[in-house]
């Protein structure tokens, strides 16, 4: 490579294009903004005109209600933020201040609580279409690389939050989570300290949390629009595994996913709504309704429940460190899964054997997220390692020993295809909705 | 498929097993009376709320702070709803140290609705001292902060039984039923006539009981009634929303129906 693209010592002459004023497909007002500052046109290629593949389930509306979440999310989250306090003497009465004084201050941070659990709902859904439909495989790998990465973020941002209220779980957890960090060889001790900014979790620990999950939910943001812009290059996945080929395949984004997605998300915000105003603190822990003691301990320190089929793959493990970095490599192994699983084919639809794998795989999510929430004791610790034995295999072993030696069903050549095997029932789809 | 499901199948009897087998706390069930802010239609019963308070001010309050709460608080819709000369009577009741003045002294005054709930002791140490080592805890969201919430706090009221012969309890320590260890440090609260109600309701153990745990309810959770109105409301409005977008996404989806 010569150095073109630069203005060089020889004397060639080119020509250049410092104004790109032009090229909108609009008139007017809008066609002379457009032509200027060209986010209109992007808005109407990709939300508009944006070709998607006509078969999508309800599991494609998944990306679009995650999204909803987070901005809600943002929105109370700025609204609490205006009242609450992060400081260990006062952040507790101010919560329950916002609960009770504030205009619908119980409204928001209801919301803020429930919002924060149907996110995990929901990236949960939507990390399985991606297992089950194969939509890690190339070429969307970076996708679902950002998408781990989104995931750890909320995880981080989620238990951030949780420490806010400073009720017993808060404190409890958060100096469980954070002395996890003292596994780390040698230096663990001073980077706990370092983490707190003091000798214990206290006044400057809920501080910097208070500023970091801030400072997360942003993040997750900005690495959600990498997300979106990724989608909008590969395109989406769809139920059979095959891309799109031409408008047979497709639809337009608007209106008929647009008309599809509001629909799946007004049936999520019904659901919201109705676990939100009649049983708000149904999907926390009690315990967190008393104030931080540092004294006392709680008989039993449960993180939210997200967590618990992660907290359970920690606890299964007798060695701390050890346990620790199950727990974080429980996640980070998703994202070897475009390179374990070799199989060509995407869709479980026509993977016989990896899809009963997958079932026992979610299975196994729901028995470590049970055993989570139980004391480490007796079955449950077998029970967990049982899950935790059963969850690494699934990623390192299953996945590729099934994909080298499964022979996949016979595949139709397009998705209209695969419509029409559809209905003459040569195809046995997975259907929840 | 088959196979995915005798799986499956096979996998939640394992754990059903295993977990009758090997669970060994036995289950208290908690008394479940029923509530009427119970449900989506759940509202206070407010002559319940206001005799609750009173079991609360004449029993509980003398060891039992409610930090969170003011006297203006009793006037609130969908609380008691005290009048406001009722509230500025009760709270007129109580002596608080207010200050400094002018000259910087501190001086005690008649407590105002704006006050909080005055306090039973001046602090931990001295609630510890009164109580043989308990700290009888705040009850401002004591209903939130436990587990079973009403119905628990309902049952431990009515707790209290002969101690069975097996169990050694110390002194100041009393056998309930629904604690859990089944020891606790209160003595019993409520005894038949504790308080004398205004109106003329009987004053019976499982009243008070009721009574009080219906007031420490709407305590915890003072908008619970807006929260149900605005809650059905949203339902309902979410519900025919639903129900129109779904109809416009069939309509627009037929444009391309045919084709395929």
């Amino acid at each position: 490579m010569s150095n073109k693209g630069f203005n060089s010592d020889n004397n060639e002459i080119k020509p250049v294009h410092t104004n790109k004023v032009g090229g909108s497909p609009f008139k007017g007002v809008v066609g002379w903004i457009d032509n200027r500052l060209p986010i209109i046109r992007m808005f109407k290629y990709e939300y508009l005109d944006f070709q998607v593949p006509k078969n999508l389930s309800y599991f494609w509306s998944l990306g679009g209600i995650l999204m909803i979440c987070l901005i809600f999310l943002i929105v109370t989250g700025l609204v609490l933020g205006m009242h609450y306090k992060p400081s260990a003497e006062d952040a507790f009465v101010s919560v329950e201040k916002i609960m009770r004084d504030v205009n619908y201050g119980w409204l928001i941070r209801y919301a803020h609580m429930n919002f924060a659990s149907f996110f995990f709902i929901a990236v949960y859904m939507h990390i399985f279409r991606g297992l089950y439909y194969g939509s890690y495989k190339e070429p969307r790998q970076l996708m679902w690389l950002i998408g781990i990465i989104i995931f750890f973020l909320m995880m981080a941002t989620a238990f951030l939050g949780y420490t806010l209220p400073w009720g017993q779980m808060s404190y409890w957890g958060a100096t469980v989570i954070t002395n996890l960090f003292s596994a780390v060889p040698l230096v663990g001790k001073f980077i706990v300290t370092w983490l707190w900014g003091d000798y214990a979790v206290g006044d400057a620990a809920l501080n910097r949390f208070y500023v970091l999950h801030w400072l997360l939910a942003f993040g997750i943001l900005g690495v959600v629009i990498f997300h979106v812009i990724a989608l909008h290059i590969v395109g989406s996945n769809n139920p059979s595994g095959i891309e799109p080929i031409d408008t047979r395949d497709t639809v337009s984004f608007a209106p008929f996913t647009t008309s599809k997605d509001l629909f799946a998300m007004l049936v999520f915000l019904l659901i919201f709504v109705l676990v939100m105003m009649f049983a708000p603190n149904y999907l926390g822990h009690p315990d967190n309704y008393i104030p931080a003691n540092p004294l006392i301990t709680p008989a039993h320190i449960v993180p939210e429940w997200y967590f618990l089929p992660f907290y359970a793959i920690l606890r299964s493990i007798p060695d701390k460190l050890l346990g620790v970095i199950a727990m974080v490599s429980s996640i980070a192994v998703l994202g070897l899964l475009p390179w374990l699983d070799l199989s060509k084919v995407r869709s479980s639809v026509f993977r016989p054997i990896w899809k009963q794998f997958i079932f026992l795989f979610v299975l196994d999510f729901f028995l470590l997220m049970y055993c989570g929430g139980m004391p480490a004791e007796g079955i449950y610790v077998l029970l967990s390692r049982i899950g935790t034995v059963y969850w690494f295999l699934f990623f390192l072993v299953i996945a590729p020993v099934v994909s080298l030696t499964e022979i996949s069903l016979p595949m139709p050549n397009s998705i209209h295809e695969y419509e029409d095997w559809k209905k003459q029932g040569k195809i046995k789809t997975f259907k929840i909705f | 498929m088959k196979s995915s499901l005798k799986l499956f199948l096979f996998f939640i009897l394992i754990i059903s097993y295993s977990l009758t087998v090997f669970s060994s706390e036995k289950e208290v069930k908690l008394l479940k009376p029923h509530w009427s802010f119970d449900g989506i239609f759940g509202k206070f019963d407010r002559a319940s709320l206001q005799r609750g308070y009173q079991v609360y001010a004449e029993v509980c309050a003398s060891c039992h702070s409610m930090k969170l709460l003011s006297y203006r608080n009793l006037a609130e819709e969908g609380g008691p709803e005290f009048t406001e000369e009722e509230v500025k009577a009760l709270a007129s009741k109580i002596e608080v140290l207010d200050g400094p003045n002018d000259s910087g002294d501190m001086f005690k005054r008649a407590g105002k609705p704006s006050d909080k709930f005055s306090m039973p002791f001046a602090n931990e140490k001295a609630a510890r001292s009164a109580n043989g080592g308990a700290y009888p805890p705040d009850m401002s969201v004591l209903i939130k902060a436990r587990a079973g919430g009403a119905d628990y706090v309902y049952s431990v009221l009515l707790g209290y039984d002969k101690t069975p012969k097996d169990i050694k309890l110390e002194d100041g320590v009393y056998y309930n039923k629904y604690m859990p260890g089944n020891k606790i440090k209160m003595p019993k609260p409520l005894n038949k006539d504790s308080v004398k109600y205004s109106d003329d309701t009987e004053a019976t153990e499982e009243q008070m009981a009721k009574d009080v745990v219906t007031f420490l309810t709407w305590a915890a959770e003072p908008h619970l009634e807006a929260r149900n109105r605005i809650g059905f409301k949203t339902t309902i409005y979410l519900l025919i929303l639903t129900v129109l977008v779904y109809l416009v996404k069939q309509k627009v989806w037929l444009r391309i129906k045919p084709k395929v």
